[in-house]
C-alpha cells in the first residue's frame, strides 16, 4: 500500500499571520541596512537620470499652452522608475534566497508562503517611499517639475508601483534557474510595458491591437494616474480608480507567485 | 515511542531514482546517525523528513503527522548542508529573525547563539566567518525553535577537532533533555557517537543498527573497516 502517500500537506499559502510578515520584511530591511552602496543608490539615482532628463529637455522649447516635454515625462518617471528597480532589486533578492538554501529552511518553519512574499512587499514598498519622497522632493524643487495635484498623490502611486515591480519580481523569480535568466526577465516584464504605457505614443494613436495590450498592462494605469496628478488640482475619480487597478495587480501577482512557490521540489 | 517511521519510501530526482523504498524508523530521544558516501541519498531522505522532498510514494510520520505538516513546522528544526544563513546579516539578526518565525524572543536567540559558542561574534556579519562558525549559526537558526526533532545534514564538516567533540556533547545533551536527532555524516568515526546507525549506499539501507552491533556484525573494532565488510559481505564477495 502506497497510496497515503504523497500526503500533500494543507497549503499554507493562505495562511497569514501579521506577526511573520511584519518579521520578515523586518529582516529583509536589515539586510538592506547592511548594503551602504544599494540604500545610496535606491535614494540617489532616481533623482541624478531625472537630472539628466531636466537637462535633455531644458533648452527645447515648448508650444505656448502645453505642458514642457519634461514636466509630463518626468512625472511619468516617478513612477516607472520604483517600478523598474524594485522588479529588478525583488527578483535578485528572491533568487538568492533560493540558491543559498534560506528559501527551502524557511519553508520548514512556521511562516507561510504569503508571509514571506508580502514581507517582501512590505520591506521594499517601504524603501521604495523612501525613495519617492526623495525624488519628487528634488524633482519639484531642484528641476521646477510642475505639478497641478499633490505631491502627495505622486508619492502614493510611486509606492503602489514600486509594490507592482516587487510582486512582478517575486512572481517572474519563480521561474529563474539562473541569475541570467532572473535579469533577463526584466526587459521581457518591463520593457513592453514602458512602450505600451503611453508615454512613447498617447495610448489613441497606437494600432488598436496594441491599445489593448496596453489596457491589459498594470503599468498603463499607473502612468495615467500620474497624468491625472499632473493635470488636476484635485485626486479624481480615474486616477483612484488606475492605482485601485494598479494595487489589485500587485496583489494577483502576489498571489501567483505565492501558488508558483512550490514547498515541496524534486 | 518512535519519532520517525518511513514506509516504503521512494523519491526520484530528474529520471534516477535515489530512494527505492526505504523503510526504518527514529527513536524518539536518540541521536540516529545517517551514514553513507556522498550521492548515497542522506540529504534527500532528509529533505523528505522535514517535508521539502517531492516524493513518489510511501509514508513518512514525523512526531505522529505526515512530514511536512503545517502543525509540524514549530516542532521540527532542520540544518541543511551548506549553512543556509543570511550572509548580509549578523549572526544575533539571522538568530532572532528565526527566533521570530517559531515565535520565540530576543533572549532565547542570543542563548542559542551562545549555545552554539558564537556569543563573542554575535555582532559579525555572517559572510565575514569561517566556514565553521557559518554552519554554527546556521544550527543555533535550528535551536532557537527548541525543536522535538532535529535533521541535521552533516554539521560538523570542517570544523577543528575539539569543536567536533563539543557539537557532539551538545547533540547528546539535546537527546537528554528529550531531542531526537538524526544526524548524517559521511566519515565512519562519527558514527561511533550516535545511538543508533542507519547505513545508507545507493538509497537503500544497509543496515540498521547500533555502533556495538555494527563491530559485531562487520568483525572488527574500527567502525571504518566493519562498515566495509558489512558491504562486502552484502555483495557476496569475501571479506
Amino acid at each position: 500500500m502506497t497510496t497515503a502517500t504523497t500526503d500533500r500537506p494543507r497549503t499554507t499559502a493562505a495562511h497569514l499571520s501579521p506577526r511573520l510578515t511584519t518579521a520578515t520584511a523586518g529582516r529583509v530591511l536589515r539586510q538592506l541596512r547592511h548594503d551602504h552602496r544599494t540604500i545610496a543608490m535606491l535614494l540617489v539615482l532616481p533623482s541624478l537620470l531625472l537630472g539628466l532628463l531636466y537637462l535633455l529637455w531644458k533648452d527645447v522649447p515648448t508650444l505656448p499652452g502645453q505642458p514642457g516635454t519634461f514636466d509630463r515625462v518626468g512625472l511619468t518617471m516617478l513612477g516607472i522608475f520604483p517600478f523598474v528597480v524594485m522588479f529588478l532589486v525583488t527578483s535578485i533578492a528572491m533568487l538568492r534566497e533560493r540558491t543559498s538554501g534560506t528559501l527551502e529552511r524557511l519553508l520548514t518553519t512556521p511562516v507561510s508562503r504569503l508571509d514571506l512574499l508580502l514581507g517582501y512587499g512590505l520591506a521594499f514598498g517601504s524603501a521604495a517611499a523612501l525613495q519617492a519622497v526623495v525624488t519628487v522632493g528634488v524633482a519639484t524643487t531642484v528641476y521646477d517639475l510642475e505639478v497641478t495635484g499633490s505631491v502627495w498623490l505622486v508619492v502614493l502611486i510611486a509606492v503602489v508601483d514600486a509594490v507592482l515591480g516587487v510582486a512582478l519580481g517575486l512572481l517572474a523569480s519563480a521561474f529563474a534557474r539562473s541569475e541570467f535568466q532572473a535579469v533577463q526577465f526584466m526587459p521581457v516584464i518591463v520593457l513592453p510595458q514602458f512602450f505600451l504605457c503611453g508615454l512613447l505614443v498617447p495610448r489613441e494613436q497606437m494600432a488598436g491591437w496594441l491599445q489593448a495590450v496596453s489596457d491589459v498592462l498594470p503599468l498603463t494605469y499607473a502612468v495615467e494616474a500620474l497624468q491625472e496628478v499632473g493635470r488636476s488640482a484635485e485626486a479624481t475619480g480615474t486616477m483612484w480608480a488606475d492605482v485601485g487597478i494598479v494595487a489589485g495587480a500587485a496583489l494577483l501577482a502576489l498571489a501567483l507567485a505565492a501558488a508558483t512557490l512550490r514547498r515541496r521540489t524534486s | 515511542m518512535d519519532a520517525v517511521t518511513v514506509t516504503d519510501l521512494v523519491v526520484d530526482r530528474g529520471r534516477r531514482r535515489v530512494l527505492p523504498g526505504l523503510s526504518f524508523t527514529v527513536p524518539a530521544g536518540r541521536v540516529t546517525g545517517l551514514l553513507g558516501p556522498s550521492g548515497s541519498g542522506k540529504s534527500t531522505l532528509m529533505r523528505a523528513l522535514v517535508g521539502v522532498q517531492r516524493v513518489r510514494s510511501g509514508t513518512v510520520t514525523v512526531l505522529g503527522r505526515p512530514a511536512g505538516s503545517a502543525a509540524l513546522r514549530s516542532r521540527v528544526g532542520y540544518v541543511t548542508q551548506a549553512p543556509s544563513v543570511y550572509a548580509d546579516l549578523t549572526v544575533r539578526e539571522n538568530a532572532r529573525y528565526f527566533a521570530a518565525l517559531y515565535g520565540r524572543g530576543a533572549r532565547a536567540a542570543d542563548a542559542a547563539v551562545a549555545d552554539v559558542g558564537l556569543a563573542d561574534a554575535a555582532g559579525q556579519l555572517v559572510a565575514d566567518l569561517s566556514g565553521g562558525q557559518r554552519g554554527r549559526a546556521s544550527l543555533a537558526c535550528a535551536l532557537v525553535g527548541d525543536p522535538e526533532l532535529l535533521v541535521l545534514d552533516e554539521p560538523t564538516v570542517g570544523l577543528d577537532p575539539v569543536l567536533r567533540v563539543e557539537l557532539w556533547e551538545q547533540f547528546h545533551a539535546l537527546a537528554r533533555a528529550g531531542t531526537t536527532l538524526v544526524v548524517s555524516s559521511h566519515v565512519m568515526d562519527e558514527a561511533a557517537r550516535c545511538d543508533r546507525l542507519l547505513l545508507l549506499r545507493d538509497g537503500a539501507l544497509l543496515a540498521d543498527t547500533t555502533p556495538a552491533r555494527l563491530r559485531a556484525d562487520g568483525r572488527s573494532d574500527d567502525l571504518e573497516a566493519a562498515f566495509l565488510n558489512v558491504v562486502r559481505a552484502r555483495e557476496g564477495s569475501p571479506a
